[in-house]
């Protein structure tokens, strides 16, 4: 006698939120979004925490008025999503793999200088939490270094009809000959195999002239700035090494920058510290008195001593309260149809509507990797000139054993605290390099930030959900957008 | 799909996937929600190792024996029955068309 399989279902791994009065659901398996009706809001109230049998489902949906083939129809439906599933199903170990030695470059940073003429007291670079080992290293990038880099990023990026080159420092315009240099060399040796070679800096502003503005704009140099707000805000860290403030000196600086430099949108980018945390204040100094298009903000990167600049409890409570009062300027903004210059979500937004799941939490080591003045690789800008983290050198290429072991450590799968974090799909646990400065391991998730990055994001599904409800285009204009750097 | 409403790219590809992909062809034979018959079997319109309503092969329309013929010949589950590629390879050497010698097909003494 043959029994018959009586089938259970459980709910599978979702994040729900509401907006605009309606339900919905985030798939952390896919980083798909759905909105939900009430029929399926009722199987997944009849399901809780708990199982329930396929008939005794149907049973219940055919009671409150469903024919037997719409109940079955609609956990069907779910089943297929994944939004149920059977109470039997493991869950398949995650897959820690990394891409092929030859998977294709996509862009390069260098460092073109590792000095700077400021002294912003939490740098990475030259702080307390430096892990950089520039003794008796090249300070300044030479100009055989610099193509070998662009020769280096276009034969490694087989594939692609478009690279990206990032100016980076130090300070970056402490070498602007060289950046010409390599800027000109790039967009020659693109030509003869019919590519392009884009571009973009980070500096200080403090020594930008009108004749690097006006190349800037000539080659559309995206061009991101680090500044911390007003005069006040400004001076209290990123100062020149005598203690002076450098607000006074960037500011007409940077009058002249947004006025002359019109051809790509120009971007700052704050480092909130400790007292440095009135985000709104921030916002709005930067983007209405002195005019920049976008505004990203980051906690600054820091031990877990936090030395006198780290944000404690109560400062990243006082930042992600002004995120969400930017975040409800933002959505107002676009339930008008026009774009809010907050970049924090105008990002993770973008990254919602393609749907991004990541198997690591940004580019480095993959498509992207760092190159210090001497030529040595790294996985990013952050690691450069730091000898435990060298991934090989541009004339001999890529140490794919280093690269391996890196990507390795650093996927999503190998990091088991994301495993059951329903943020996984965009954070991946964080970036490798703020994982190393606290906890000594690229590899490790960056758990001191997984509450923060989980009411976020969840801020920005609700705006997500707002749009899709009552300005569903204001999305559509989130679907090629790149990231500025 | 009639209950979610797919709202990113990657819900649209999940959507255009359930759309494209074939009726859950993969299934146990008395799965919920209906039992489903074996599609090799009915397709050759035998009633492939079934029973009939009394629990027994007396009511089948065709004799139980057809249905090992069938399996011998054709069919990949693995069930109890003449194993025409180790042990019984010429089980079926005096059945040359079933409809008429299906009685020459006997019983396998292991």
């Amino acid at each position: 006698m043959t029994t018959l399989l009586e089938h259970r279902y459980r709910a599978g791994e979702m994040h729900r939120f509401s907006a605009a009065g309606e339900q919905f659901v985030y798939l952390p398996q896919a980083g798909a979004i759905f909105a939900l009706d009430e029929a399926t809001d009722g199987v997944l109230g009849l399901l809780g925490d708990g199982v329930a049998a396929h008939d005794d489902l149907v049973a219940a949906l055919t009671g409150q008025g469903m024919t037997m083939a719409d109940a079955e129809g609609l956990l069907r439906e779910l089943r297929m999503v994944r939004l149920v599933e059977a109470e039997n199903v493991v869950a398949r170990a995650p897959v820690v793999d990394t891409p092929p030695d030859d998977f294709p470059l996509q862009a390069l940073v260098l460092n073109v200088t590792n000095q700077c003429n400021l002294a912003c007291t939490y740098c990475y670079e030259f702080g307390a939490d430096k892990i950089s080992t520039q003794t008796g290293k090249t300070k300044y990038m030479t100009p055989e270094t610099a193509r070998a880099a662009v020769d280096f990023l276009l034969e490694s990026a087989k594939g692609r009809d478009a690279v990206h080159i990032t100016f980076f420092g130090g300070e970056t315009l402490m070498n602007f000959r060289l950046l010409k240099e390599a800027v000109a060399y790039a967009d020659a040796r693109a030509a003869e195999t019919g590519r392009r070679v884009t571009y973009s800096l980070t500096t200080n502003a403090t020594l930008l002239t009108d004749p690097i503005i006006d190349f800037l704009a000539e080659h559309a140099v995206g061009v991101t700035v680090s500044i911390d707000g007003p005069e006040k805000m400004q001076d209290a860290r990123r100062v020149y090494k005598s203690g002076k403030g450098s607000y006074a000196v960037i500011a007409p600086r940077l009058k002249a920058l947004i006025a002359r430099h019109t051809t790509r949108a120009i971007a700052a980018r704050v480092t909130l510290s400790a007292g440095v945390t009135d985000v709104v204040g921030i916002y709005h100094h930067l983007k209405h008195e002195i005019g920049f298009h976008e505004i990203g903000f980051a906690p600054v990167t820091t031990t877990d001593d936090g030395h006198d600049f780290g944000l404690n409890g109560d400062g990243m409570s006082a930042v992600l309260a002004g995120f969400n009062a930017l975040a409800d300027e933002w959505l107002a903004y676009a339930l008008r149809g026009e774009m809010h210059g907050f970049s924090n979500v105008s990002e993770t937004l973008s990254e919602l509507v393609v749907g991004t799941n990541k198997s690591h939490p940004c580019g480095a080591g993959l498509g992207l990797l760092g190159v210090s003045p001497s030529g040595d690789l790294s996985p990013c800008h952050r690691f450069t000139d730091a000898d435990d983290h060298v991934l090989g050198h541009i004339d001999s290429g890529v140490d794919q054993a280093k690269r391996s072991d890196f990507l390795t450590r650093g996927h999503v799968g190998a990091k088991y605290e994301c495993t059951s974090c329903w943020a996984r799909p965009l954070c991946a646990g964080g970036c490798h390099h703020e994982a190393f400065v606290r906890y000594g391991d690229t590899g490790h998730a960056n758990l001191h930030y997984c509450d923060w990055i989980r009411g976020w994001t969840d801020r920005v599904l609700d705006i997500y959900g707002t749009l899709a409800v009552k300005n569903p285009e204001f999305l559509d204009r989130f679907a090629d957008r790149k990231g500025l750097s | 799909m009639k209950h979610l409403k797919p709202l990113n790219a990657k819900a649209r590809r999940i959507e255009a996937d359930i759309g494209a992909a074939i009726e859950e062809d993969v299934v146990a034979l008395q799965q919920a929600p209906r039992p489903h018959v074996p599609l090799g079997c009915s397709l050759s319109f035998s009633p492939g190792w079934e029973v009939d309503a009394s629990g027994g092969t007396a009511g089948l329309c065709q004799p139980a024996e057809r249905d090992i013929y069938d399996c011998y010949v054709t069919c990949f589950w693995p069930v109890q029955m003449a194993d025409h590629v180790n042990y019984s390879a010429d089980w079926a050497s005096n059945c040359a068309a079933a409809t008429k010698d299906w009685r020459n097909l006997d019983v396998v003494f292991p």
